[in-house]
């Protein structure tokens, strides 16, 4: 359309890695959210600690900690490399696992308020009946969970969108492979393409404007119940 | 009591910080210079500071075309220390820094540069062979020019299209640098300035690449809209060719620029 093909490469890209970066959450934000719930433990205290950790850390502090752990130089990088065959860093999968630790805090807080947020009696009345602890999380829990699990799900789409500082560290600006919206956005503006960057950005902010406007939506239906 | 304290605080801090700006405006002059730079500026500061100990200067480090679209957006640069000569010259073009001021003020080359270090006398060719190089970097050659060198470097050598696979990019030269020295890539095309750092010079190994590989990256400065009226910004710009400057911009590797660029 009014955009040049490799920008629309790199939204097709951004939306590749937000829905498996989604997806990921749900499946390691989940369970870690309801252990967050249930367990009174110090090692939970730390955990929700450093799950909380990318809300307040610069991206670049990120980025910067995943370049050292990728390099194939040394442990961990060296083992990815021995099993793999090919580094972490600059492949759409060392993004993946970035995008993933870097918008679990907005998946997870929500879930734990979503998962706390159900009447314990409801639960009760599910083991009462039968159900173990893991059938009663996912048949009765997660059900009565699922406006504030989707919130969270939505937050964790709509925030690795965004992503620019990590990606800038660690992707090395591939077309196809790492090169996302942020930083094909941030090239253009560096080429001094200010019209394409305008257009491309309202592309950007019309897409994030839709999926916030859903979250604000499912959050609103949920407080009226 | 503790708040009503705790308020004051911050508003007399907050005071301090807007009293202090003027201030250094007064006798300074603020540089915007690109990445290549970001190991000899801070000498190069030192040296006009013996000359002129009256007069401050601010440093800001960045990749070339983001200081050139901050300086558009009014940012508070007085000289532009760029990668090429054709940023700035963009930037007079849109009426954003004064044309007469424009000078190439420096060579700069490009090297390659490895942690494994290549054995003496090795030519990049043979190291480009080399089975074990899984990934080499570069700057982005789409607006850092000396990833546009590194690109006519392998071009030339006929090896652009066969390595594109292995090929990386760093957002700038410095960037293009720390893949290389964090081992996230074999090898890598860099500034001759930054291997030649202090930080830097003993790590790893580098091939000088022959000139006539690559368009010569003469590095022009310019004095902007906002720092015309500014004599300290003169004054740092014809510093900047004389021989104190220019006897440290050689110690780090840079040539001194042949020829004034003509204006656009």
């Amino acid at each position: 359309m009014f955009l040049p093909a490799p920008l629309w490469q790199s939204l097709w890209l951004t939306l590749q890695l937000a829905t498996l970066t989604t997806l990921l959450l749900g499946v390691v934000g989940l369970p870690l959210a309801h252990w967050l719930n249930q367990s009174r433990s110090r090692v939970a205290l730390v955990i929700e600690t450093l799950v909380t950790l990318p809300i307040v850390l610069p991206p670049t502090v990120i980025g910067f900690y995943l370049l050292v752990l990728y390099s194939p130089q040394h442990a961990p990088g060296s083992w990815w490399r021995a099993i793999v065959g090919e580094p972490l860093s600059f492949t759409f999968t060392g993004l993946v696992i970035a995008s993933v630790i870097y918008s679990l805090p907005f998946a997870v807080q929500p879930f734990q308020a979503a998962l706390r947020s159900v009447p314990p009696e409801l639960l009760d009345a599910g083991r009462a009946l039968g159900a173990g602890p893991t059938r009663t999380f996912w048949r009765v829990h997660l059900p009565l969970a699922k406006r504030g699990v989707a919130a969270g799900l939505t937050l964790g789409f709509a925030h690795t969108l965004g992503e620019f500082g990590v990606v800038l560290m660690i992707g090395g600006s591939l077309p196809g492979r790492t090169k996302v919206a942020s930083i094909a956005l941030y090239d253009e503006v560096q080429k001094l393409n200010y019209d394409t960057a305008h257009a491309f950005a309202a592309v950007l902010l019309l897409v994030s404007f839709a999926l916030l406007f859903i979250v604000t939506l499912l959050q609103r239906r949920a407080l009226r119940g | 009591m503790n708040a009503r304290c705790l308020l004051l605080g911050l508003v007399l801090f907050a005071a301090g910080f807007g009293s202090a700006a003027p201030e250094s405006r007064a006798a300074g002059v603020t540089v915007a210079a690109a990445a290549n730079l970001t190991f000899a500026l801070d000498p190069l500061r030192e040296a006009f500071h013996r000359e002129h100990p009256e007069i401050e200067v601010t440093l800001s480090l960045g990749a070339t075309g983001n200081l050139v679209a901050q300086i558009r957006r009014g940012a508070p640069f007085d000289v532009l220390l760029a990668a090429d000569l054709d940023y700035p010259r963009a930037l007079i073009a849109s009426g954003h820094a004064a044309a007469d001021t424009l000078q190439a003020f420096a060579r700069g080359r490009l090297v390659w540069w490895s942690l494994q270090a290549p054995p003496p006398g090795a030519d990049l060719a043979t190291a480009l062979d080399d089975p074990t190089l899984r990934r080499i970097a570069i700057a982005q050659p789409a607006h850092a020019p000396y990833g546009v060198a590194a690109r006519e470097v392998l071009q030339h050598l006929g090896r652009w299209d066969d390595l594109q696979p292995k090929v990386v990019m760093g957002e700038n030269i410095s960037q293009t640098a720390q893949f290389v020295e964090t081992g996230n890539v074999d090898g890598g095309f860099v500034a001759l300035s930054l291997v030649l750092a202090p930080r830097l010079k003993d790590r790893g190994g580098w091939i000088a690449i022959p000139p006539e590989f690559y368009t010569p990256l003469d590095q022009g400065a310019v004095i902007t809209r906002r720092g015309a009226d500014n004599p300290a910004a003169h004054l740092f710009l014809t510093w900047l060719q004389g021989p104190a400057a220019q006897a440290v911009l050689q110690q780090f590797g840079y040539a001194p620029p042949t020829a004034a660029p003509a204006a656009p």
